[in-house]
């Protein structure tokens, strides 16, 4: 256990297992992910009460899923970032906060588009947008403090203290529906208990949190290879990485 | 574990934990104000403020619901099943309004105990079904009706 933790900090050896594992997260996150949103988009029953426009469900959730899912793994690098001063941890932040912004936006936009028809307007001051909002500012914070301190060290630390802080949103967002009056109605998509739709539309949501989890893992792993070669640019096996590439 | 590690371990670990209380006390102290609306027995309690904009959510009450044929104005009672709000409002109600469906009415509170709203927001519940089963559930709690089993009115919103 500890020696894996151990190499894992090793750059080199997880470029290397990053190469051999990309192919299966982007041929198995597609096929997931296509799966569930023509299932869901085009064959699932449509719902009793908003007809067609429920099916903005298929993006949105899963969108909104991995938002937060994203930030509890970043803390999760964070942590191991102030302690063991793992360099990789760092590297695995700042390659996965501008995909996170980026499925934070994207489950705001799918929720106020649904909004408008559903509700009777795109935005809300409740608890559960505005603390998504919070979210969607606390990955842009991040970027930006990565990107405004040039030393890598003290850059590292200070993106993982705000990391860390900013984790006592997640659960604000996650029970805000159940702790305030929202306008936002709870939480539909439940792993641990029984889901308050039926299997014919719950599987093809699944298959499209699945699926984009997969594609988070490709993308990640892409973002993180670009950040380790730029970062072990002086290091001899980068060197000969790139002239067996040249060749 | 290393000393070291441990030590900044320990340190993180009450960072999170301060941080944790502060914003938990904070969202505790503004818990009135987080709330987005007031329901009808915090209304009729007379907890919600007069003559401020506010907002008040519920379930429109079976049967409450009538329409001015002359103007776009309509009547509605909003009710927890405890107590309930007469609400008055002029304008497009959203698509999924209806009876036995949660709303959220922003407006002010007049004299006569009535609640004047300017906007009118449906809420919608978590509950997804395809409509051939909503038309079976249907059907089934009105067979259940006509047995005369009055007691199992669809309290679920």
């Amino acid at each position: 256990m500890w020696q894996f933790f151990h190499k894992l900090g090793s750059p080199k050896w997880f470029f290397g297992i990053a190469t051999r594992l990309m192919p299966w997260l982007l041929w198995g996150g597609a096929l997931l992910l296509f799966a569930g949103l023509v299932w869901g988009l085009a064959f699932a029953p449509k719902d009793y009460l908003q007809g067609n426009s429920y099916r903005i469900i298929f993006i949105h959730v899963p969108s909104a899923f991995l938002a937060q899912s994203v930030y509890v793994m970043m803390a999760s690098a964070a942590l191991v970032t102030l302690v063991w001063r793992m360099k990789l941890a760092d590297v695995f932040v700042k390659a996965a906060a501008p995909v996170g912004a980026v499925l934070t936006f994207l489950a705001l936009f799918t929720g106020a588009v649904w909004g408008k028809p559903t509700w009777g307007t795109w935005w809300i001051w409740d608890a559960r947008l505005t603390s998504m909002l919070i979210l969607l500012f606390l990955y842009f914070g991040v970027i930006a403090l990565g990107a405004a301190i040039s030393d890598e060290k003290s850059s590292a630390r200070a993106v993982a203290v705000l990391v860390l802080v900013g984790v006592v949103n997640i659960p604000i967002i996650k029970y805000s529906v159940e702790w305030w009056n929202t306008l936002h109605q709870p939480a539909t998509f439940k792993l641990t208990e029984k889901p308050s739709m039926p299997m014919e539309m719950w599987v093809p949501l699944l298959l499209s949190v699945l699926g984009l989890y997969l594609i988070f893992g490709w993308f990640a792993c892409l973002r993180m290879q670009t950040e380790i070669l730029i970062r072990e640019r002086r290091t001899r096996w980068v060197k000969e990485l790139v002239q067996a590439e040249g060749n | 574990m290393h000393p070291i590690r441990r030590k900044r371990l320990t340190i993180v670990l009450f960072l999170l934990a301060g941080i944790a209380v502060a914003v938990g006390l904070t969202t505790y102290a503004l818990r009135q104000n987080i709330n987005l609306f007031y329901d009808p027995s915090q209304i009729a309690a007379g907890e919600a403020p007069l003559d401020v904009r506010i907002r008040a959510g519920g379930m429109v009450e079976e049967g409450s619901v009538l329409r001015d044929p002359e103007s776009l104005k309509v009547e509605f009672k909003v009710t927890d099943f405890n107590a309930s709000v007469l609400v008055e409002y002029t304008g497009i109600l959203p698509d999924l309004f209806a009876e036995g469906q949660g709303v959220v009415a922003m407006g002010r509170m007049a004299d006569n105990g009535r609640f004047v709203a300017d906007q009118v927001l449906a809420k919608h519940d978590e509950n997804y079904m395809p409509p051939e089963v909503a038309e079976a559930l249907e059907r089934a709690s009105a067979a259940k009706l006509k047995a005369g089993d009055s007691s199992s009115a669809d309290t679920a919103y």
